[in-house]
């Protein structure tokens, strides 16, 4: 490269801009950047301009108002007389916990579909591709309508377990004499604290002592199984011997748990008819389990999906090379195949969560009250205020949504391969 | 990604509102058809027929404005809302006038921007239970499960008056009359509450009306009536004073069939100034003079109307009460035409 000639050391004239191919592309960014920001500008000057013409402000000052109607799922104390802001905290949580559950759930029902979809039992493999393929191409809306009809046409009213007075007995009997399924929830028994430790008031959050007790006590007793564990392999890795630690485990597990509840006085309360309901215990809706089956098994056809494909992406010869060494099937798929299948699993999995906590907003179908349910439905109708709730719920989801993308990616980035 | 959608959210809320700024009497003469917001499906108020034809109280006032404004009673498109799409449908232009069981308070008068043109159906909220629940009063429904309409006013009552005798109760949210009515008689909620007319017409369509009783509480007060958009006093004008002039044509006997002959050799001066063949009332609203001999044309006087629609004599069996004229101890009472 003798004969290369280095370009002519210009002075920078206009004209480069659009020439030049080291500006060219910077100066169509700039461009694109300035009329997109002149159009956004042009759209919110548009909406102020013509809510000004409508008589209507932008403003959350409804937010603190009374909120004045009833929710009849409620994780948190709230009454009618409560602020719009509370109910708003109310759906919030019941979105929540049906996104905490309804993950929890598909993963589960995924992950077992998945194996078993790669199963060398015929029947088995080809009846959990029936599974797959009819969760996932009917539309979740159909689902949620069609578990929420079964539930409600095919259970008994609640009406039908009161003792009849002429016959001295009832229509229908509850389960274990502890569940009653009825055509508008299923009532459980509730758990009561007898010597409970209180509540701690934070500004407008109280903490529930007693709650947070058990959470503590559950994570010590499975810090301390990790730790007899560790210990239990760093035995077997000096002598080759592996100690056992089953009862141990066990013993670690369930017996801190147990005085604690026992020191608590916790008993069950069992539900019982009085009046039109059943008192005493917890109603869970059947919106609520409507919308929590069918959320969960339309995307638990998905996960299994990601699963068989994270199976099937590692490769034959690594079963092959743990057989040779040894191995038993199960240890093969904990130690080789799975920790290698979740790298391709974990991407694709995040995409499904967010999907079910997004299509949770379908819970208005069923009349379950979540986030779309109380702000964008009952608040955003009795104030009139359709730009700030509209624009507030998208915000809220899509927080929800970045908060288990990125907790997510941590995850990910901890199994991912690592390549030194 | 976020800035789209949240700029895309402003772009149709900045078209929506750019359509309503508009004059709504140009706009439905330019059109040729009245957009008339009415409940999807309540029998007696409004509801499609077998044939496709919307018939029912709410209807019939639509129907008036209609022939009022354009000269044909059949010039109107009805646009189904429900409780929760209504008032966004209006604000937005996409109806001209909503007559759809909504009841005029304070907030929606003024907050939402919205103009009430008159009461055409004074209204109270009630429940309806099954006969075998042996249920009385209201005041037995301690611990029942409930279903309610959301985005209405009765659920903020019924949240009231369950506080207010401290009793509790358990909401079911539906989102329509049809859902309702499937909810209930299914067994999914113990009462079902909404206005009372609203509730003798949900009745009225079962199988076994006879096994459903209304309850005889009456917690609300729901006074019904046709909406506008705020601001446009002219078009607010012309329903407010079509409304008036079914109602004042009851009271001075012009009906559906005389109306004609009324207008030519009624001697009562009213009569006269009513239906255009003396003054010039209607120029001062921007239309022809003869605008209500027209509305009253299309469906009769309000009592004709009513009787047609909710009375006695249909299925829906609503009696006048309230809703006769205030020389039969009602509270109808036209405002004169002078």
């Amino acid at each position: 490269m003798a004969n290369a000639v280095d370009a002519p050391k210009d002075s920078f004239r206009l004209s480069m801009l659009i020439y030049d191919t080291r500006y060219r592309s910077l100066t169509i960014q700039v461009i694109v950047l300035m009329l997109f920001m002149a159009g956004a500008a042009w759209l919110v000057d548009n909406t102020v301009r013509n809510l000004a013409v409508l008589g209507k402000d932008f403003n959350f000052g409804f937010l603190g108002q009374r909120a004045g109607y009833d929710i009849a799922q409620r994780l948190i104390p709230y009454t009618n007389a409560d602020t719009h802001a509370r109910a708003l905290l109310v759906g919030l949580l019941n979105t929540l916990l049906i996104a905490v559950l309804g993950c929890f759930a598909a993963t589960v029902i995924g992950v077992i579909v998945g194996v078993l979809r790669l199963s060398s039992n015929w029947l088995v493999a080809r009846l959990m591709t029936v599974y797959v393929e009819m969760f996932r191409n009917v539309p979740l809306l159909l689902w949620i309508l069609l578990v929420f009809t079964a539930f409600t046409e095919a259970s008994p009213l609640p009406a039908t377990f009161r003792v009849n007075a002429q016959t001295g007995e009832a229509e229908s009997s509850m389960l274990f004499g502890l569940f009653a399924v009825t055509n508008r929830y299923t009532a459980i028994p509730d758990v009561l604290v007898e010597r409970g430790l209180g509540s701690l008031a934070l500004g407008p959050l109280s903490i529930n002592l007693t709650f947070l007790a058990i959470v503590a006590v559950i994570a010590g007793s499975l810090l301390a199984r990790r730790a007899l564990l560790r210990h239990a392999t760093a035995v077997q890795e000096a002598t080759g011997l592996r100690p056992k630690t089953w009862w141990k485990s066990l013993l670690i597990l369930i017996l801190p748990i147990a005085a604690l509840l026992w020191a608590l006085g916790v008993h069950l309360s069992v539900p019982a008819i009085t009046g039109f309901n059943f008192t005493g215990g917890v109603n869970v809706s059947n919106s609520f389990m409507a919308l929590w089956l069918a959320l969960s098994l339309y995307t638990s056809a998905f996960i299994a999906e990601i699963v068989r494909a994270g199976i099937l992406a590692v490769s034959r010869g690594q079963t092959e090379a743990a057989f040779a060494l040894g191995l038993r099937p199960r240890r093969t798929m904990s130690l080789v195949i799975l920790p290698q299948a979740l790298r391709v699993i974990v991407p694709p999995l995040i995409s499904q969560y967010l999907n079910l906590t997004k299509n949770s907003s379908l819970a208005i179908a069923v009349g379950y009250l979540d986030l779309r349910g109380t702000l964008g439905g009952i608040t955003l109708n009795q104030t009139g205020r359709e730009l700030e709730c509209v624009l507030l719920m998208m915000l809220i989801y899509l927080a929800i949504s970045l908060v288990i993308s990125g907790a997510m990616n941590v995850y990910n980035a901890r199994i991912k391969l690592k390549e030194r | 990604m976020t800035k789209t959608v949240f700029f895309g959210t402003l772009t149709v809320a900045g078209l929506a509102a750019g359509l309503a700024s508009a004059a709504t009497l140009d706009d439905v003469k330019a059109r040729g058809e009245l957009n008339c917001g009415v409940n999807p499906g309540l029998v007696g108020f409004a509801a499609p027929d077998a044939s496709g034809n919307w018939t029912g109280f709410d209807v019939s006032l639509c129907r008036a404005v209609a022939a009022a404004v354009l000269g044909d009673p059949q010039k109107v498109r009805f646009v189904p809302t429900t409780a929760e799409t209504r008032f966004t449908a209006l604000a937005s232009g996409e109806i001209d006038l909503l007559a759809r069981n909504t009841t005029w308070t304070f907030s929606r008068d003024t907050d939402l921007s919205m103009d009430f043109a008159g009461v055409n159906y004074y209204d109270g909220q009630g429940f309806m239970v099954r006969q075998d629940l042996g249920v009385t009063s209201a005041k037995e429904l301690d611990g029942a499960t409930v279903c309610i309409q959301t985005g209405t006013t009765t659920e903020l009552n019924l949240a009231d008056y369950f506080t207010a005798n401290g009793m509790t109760y358990t909401p079911v949210a539906i989102q329509s009359n049809a859902e309702g009515e499937q909810q209930y008689l299914a067994g999914g909620c113990d009462a079902y509450t909404t206005d009372i007319s609203g509730l003798a017409s949900t009745r009225a369509a079962f199988a076994d009306p006879e096994n459903h009783v209304i309850l005889p509480e009456v917690i609300s007060k729901e006074p019904l009536g046709p909406a506008v958009r705020h601001g446009d006093n002219q078009w607010g004008d012309i329903v407010r004073w079509t409304l008036n002039a079914l109602v004042a044509a009851e009271e001075y006997g012009v009906t559906a069939a005389n109306v004609e002959d009324m207008a030519a050799n009624s001697p009562n001066p009213e009569i006269k100034r009513l239906l255009g063949t003396e003054g010039e009332l209607g120029a001062m609203t921007g239309l022809p003079n003869d605008w209500a001999k027209h509305a009253i044309a299309a469906g009769g006087n309000y009592g004709e109307i009513f009787s047609a629609t909710i009375g006695e004599e249909t299925p829906i069996g609503l009696a006048r009460g309230l809703n006769a004229q205030w020389t039969q101890g009602g509270l109808l009472y036209a405002q004169p035409f002078r």
